[in-house]
């Protein structure tokens, strides 16, 4: 199994989700995050005094899934998130040894 | 008795009250999310502790008869003998009209020492500061001779200043307090290269609506009579604010590039101090240049602070500071005893230098008073019982120390820990 996680701009949420949706996988963790990449943050004036905001705004989005199926969930991600503009985001796959579902204490593929 | 007359006194009494909890949320979105409270705080405690300073003392100070016009006498202490009515309006309701312009003034001085006073001393200051700072500044300007009592102060019956609503006992005032209370706290911690962005900006837009609401009454009501004067006072502070609003935000996109929210929020209020003292004595042209002048030099006073190096954390110097200096000095060009009999012709209508004359040396006395007392008062907190808090508290935020609250409580995490039942058993 696999750990796929997404950095994308906050938007591209909806579009991301319906993406994931269409290729079958069954849920999501999404979170709210700041962070700072090539894109660096932005600035803001206060009565006539600027500040930098180093962090800006993303959100992750992170799906646990069969290893058959990682790579196009890389690809749905990353199509649904593109818009080819700086900031745009990453994403990165991670193995994942096991996975346990709470209610059942099914285990492995099961559990997805 | 004239009972339209005091409805309107007493209503307006109560439009100014509203401006010191506008002020709260006006200074409150201002400020970090870690001391909005403390923030808030110093609006509320001041309607406590003035508005008590005020009935036991305060009104008596200003309104009774004066020794040598510079302060009032012990006659209306605790606002007893205060039954007679003068001008058709109980001086009961121009006792509570006046003291709502007691708190918002004392309340505006909070905006200098964001996020590092402690409560008490605060309290104690702005306590101190109402008897010794605030009342002679009233009682110069705000006691006309043969109104409450037969002798009134030396800015309003000797000097002949024009003062409508308080440009010298409420804004320079305030301004120059301000600036005091900032030299003697010193800066915040990390100011200014650290980041102290405004927490909650819609906050500070509903506050400057309730003071620009609130400001009707407190121009407006000046007249204290509902006619003609208050009328003309209503037309000219809406038309200064709306100037001030206008020009502002034309700078701001100049100078900075946007029209911000916090910018318009500013300009409103720079626009209603500009106006403050010439409401009842100017007519709509010049509310038009004095709110288009406080809109233009409040915002360029407010970059003063980094260049001079003194942390006027929520630009109190700058907005009523300079916007009543503004106002004041214009009121003595454009005044006009057209709109008001009880006013005097300004340059501008042929009245010379007399009434400018007059205007320079209020906003001089009303500033040199109110910094050379509010700095005595609170380097003497300082000394005594200590004004600051602690470096740590205020890294860590300063509601949680002074008040052991939080503003927000929106993480699931805040709610897991334990409830006060540990403590009663």
């Amino acid at each position: 199994m696999k750990l796929v996680t997404g950095i994308v701009k906050p938007f591209a949420l909806g579009d991301v989700k319906e993406a994931l949706e269409q290729l079958g996988v069954l849920g999501m963790t999404v979170t709210e995050v700041q962070g700072f990449g090539r894109q660096k943050g932005h600035t803001e004036v206060y009565r006539g005094a600027e500040y930098t905001v180093d962090f800006v705004p993303k959100i992750r989005v992170e799906v646990v899934v069969d290893d058959a199926l990682a790579e196009r969930v890389v690809d749905a991600l990353v199509g649904a998130a593109r818009t080819g503009k700086i900031g745009d985001g990453k994403v990165w796959v991670t193995p994942v040894e096991t996975i346990v579902r709470v209610r059942t204490g099914e285990r492995g593929a099961d559990a997805l | 008795m004239d009972t339209g007359n005091t409805a309107y006194v007493l209503g307006c009494a109560a439009l100014v009250m509203l401006m010191t909890p506008g002020l709260a949320f006006f200074y409150g979105g201002m400020v970090r999310a870690t001391s909005v409270l403390n923030m808030m705080m110093m609006s509320l405690v001041s309607l406590g502790v003035i508005g008590l300073v005020w009935v036991l003392l305060g009104f008596s100070l200003v309104f009774g008869d004066s020794h040598a016009g510079l302060v009032g006498g012990f006659e209306f202490a605790g606002l007893r003998q205060v039954d007679t009515v003068v001008g058709g309006v109980p001086v009961q309701a121009f006792a509570m009209f006046q003291l709502m312009f007691a708190v918002i003034t004392g309340a505006l001085l909070s905006g200098a020492i964001a996020d590092r006073a402690r409560f008490w001393p605060w309290t104690l200051f702005v306590a101190g500061w109402t008897l010794v700072v605030y009342v002679p500044l009233a009682h110069w300007i705000f006691a006309f001779d043969g109104a409450v009592s037969a002798k009134g102060g030396w800015l309003a019956n000797t000097l002949h200043a024009l003062d409508f609503a308080g440009g010298t006992a409420v804004e320079v005032n305030s301004g120059a307090s301000a600036l005091a209370l900032a030299l003697v706290l010193g800066r915040r911690r990390g100011w200014p290269h650290e980041p102290m962005r405004p927490h909650n900006l819609p906050f500070v837009l509903l506050g400057a609506g309730l003071l620009w609401f609130g400001w009707f009454g407190f121009n407006a009501g000046s007249a204290l009579a509902a006619g003609a004067v208050a009328s003309n006072a209503f037309v000219t502070t809406m038309t200064a604010a709306a100037a001030a609003v206008v020009a502002w935000l034309a700078l701001e996109h100049r100078l900075d590039g946007r029209p911000t929210s916090l910018g318009g929020a500013s300009a409103a209020v720079a626009g209603l101090v500009g106006i403050t003292p010439a409401c009842g004595y100017v007519d709509t042209f010049g509310a038009l240049l004095i709110g288009v002048a406080a809109g233009l030099v409040c915002q360029l006073a407010i970059r003063l602070k980094y260049r001079l190096g003194y942390d006027d954390s929520l630009d109190v110097v700058a907005i009523h500071g300079v916007g009543g200096m503004v106002g004041l000095f214009l009121t003595g060009l454009v005044a006009t005893d057209a709109v008001n009999p009880a006013g005097r012709d300004g340059l501008f209508y042929g009245g010379g230098f007399g009434l400018l004359g007059a205007q320079v040396v209020a906003i001089l006395v009303a500033a040199g008073w109110a910094f050379a007392g509010s700095a005595a008062l609170a380097w003497l907190v300082r000394r005594t019982v200590g004004f600051r808090v602690p470096e740590h508290v205020e890294a860590a935020g300063i509601d949680e120390a002074e008040h052991a609250e939080s503003a927000y409580e929106y993480s699931p995490l805040r709610t897991r820990g334990s409830g006060p039942e540990r403590n009663w058993t």
